[in-house]
């Protein structure tokens, strides 16, 4: 049935070669786990890349009860992980698969860094990667105050006070941040909008330009 | 069966509907990768729909007025009924008109128009004796029957009269007209 669908749509759009460019490609010997158990260090990336879009999808789905508003936003948390069926697996894949997406991105950057990976001509997929590094963190760093209690509060404040530790603009930088002079209502939504909108946009970009280079200049050499 | 038949079958190579090593492992890998994306897909699902499956409770009779209040003429009455909404509980006001029927039987219609929901009102010059809606002008009798516009009659809320009071409870359609 499925292979009667795909002629159909095949035959009318010729997505095969598409299809051919982005999956159908040789696994070098050196990154096969079938061949050398070691090589396992190779699937880092990609299971970054899995936990990634894990993230989207549950936070996708927390936001269907999720409000950023400092009266509500402890309480619509509350409700999703204690009243809503299966609230507590979805809340926990995206606060477990947060940390898990940080570790994973290291053992990634380690294999790269130790491979050699990094070298001519692949500088430019090194830098995007460092990119990419810095907004999952500040993903991470957003996302902890969204569930606005006593943690993710004071959290955020420490984070603050290193911001504003910058010399000459470090004031400015904390007010940006912020939205204001205190860790507030409008930190909270500032940090939701920047959570869900603006650093995945920014991501999906940056992952985007990852993967074409990668596709581009190939997998690195055996070493 | 004769020998020639005989000879012929004990020479056929037997055939198996046997599965390519192809078949086998885009099975297994297909499988296996159905049931990591089920595991991650289908909790996020029953997340999703949970508000339909969550069990509704039977709203309770909220005491509104003293019956001796209440006259032949349609009065609007507000009360309050606690509302539980997700994680937000609250007061909101509600409103009902109040009437005697001839038979001296109470009963209470629901303000809103059942052609857009707008808020109907009793009486008045432009009106009399009939309820009418600001919106689109639609008129109804006391009984909540529509006469113009409206495609229903008014909805009624269930009346129960103890020591003196008049209680509401859950809205339904409209029993006393069709």
């Amino acid at each position: 049935m499925f292979k009667g669908m795909y002629n159909w749509i095949d035959e009318r759009l010729d997505v095969t070669p598409m299809w051919r460019d982005i999956a159908d490609h040789e696994v070098p010997e050196h990154v096969n786990p079938a061949h050398h158990f070691s090589a396992f260090v190779y699937c880092f990336g990609g299971l970054t890349f899995f936990i990634t879009v894990i993230q989207i999808l549950s936070g996708m789905f927390l936001t269907m009860y999720y409000v950023p508003d400092i009266i509500n936003a402890y309480y619509s948390v509350d409700y999703l992980q204690h009243q809503v069926a299966f609230g507590v697996i979805v809340r926990g894949m995206h606060h477990w698969g947060a940390s898990l997406v940080i570790v994973m991105m290291f053992l990634h950057t380690l294999r790269v860094f130790f491979t050699g990976s990094y070298k001519a001509p692949r500088e430019m997929n090194w830098v995007v990667g460092m990119l990419i590094f810095f907004v999952m963190l500040g993903l991470g760093f957003t996302g902890y105050l969204l569930p606005w209690d006593n943690k993710a509060y004071f959290a955020t404040k420490v984070g603050m006070e290193i911001a504003g530790s910058v010399p000459w603009i470090g004031g400015y930088i904390k007010e940006l941040l912020q939205g204001g002079t205190i860790v507030g209502a409008q930190t909270l939504t500032r940090f939701f909008a920047i959570h869900v909108f603006f650093l995945p946009g920014v991501l999906l970009t940056l992952l985007a330009a990852h993967f074409f280079m990668i596709r581009k200049q190939g997998i690195s050499g055996p070493l | 069966m004769d020998h020639n038949q005989q000879h012929e079958t004990s020479h056929k190579p037997i055939k198996r509907k046997e599965m390519t090593r192809r078949q086998f492992l885009s099975y297994t890998l297909g499988g296996a990768t159905a049931f990591m994306a089920g595991g991650a897909i289908l909790p996020m699902l029953r997340f999703a729909v949970d508000p339909l499956l969550q069990k509704k409770t039977a709203t309770p009779f909220v005491k509104v007025v003293e019956e001796s209040k209440v006259t032949a003429e349609p009065q609007k009455i507000d009360f309050k009924v606690h509302q539980v909404d997700g994680w937000y509980e609250s007061d909101p006001k509600m409103q009902a008109f109040l009437a005697k029927d001839d038979s001296g039987k109470i009963f209470a219609l629901s303000p809103v128009c059942k052609h857009l929901g707008c808020t109907i009102s009793w009486g008045g010059e432009e009106a009399p004796n009939l309820y009418h809606c600001p919106c689109h002008g639609a008129r109804y009798t006391k009984d909540g029957k529509q006469l113009k516009v409206a495609p229903k009659p008014l909805d009624e809320y269930e009346v129960k009269v103890e020591n003196g009071w008049v209680y509401l409870g859950p809205l339904e359609a409209n029993t006393r007209v069709k």
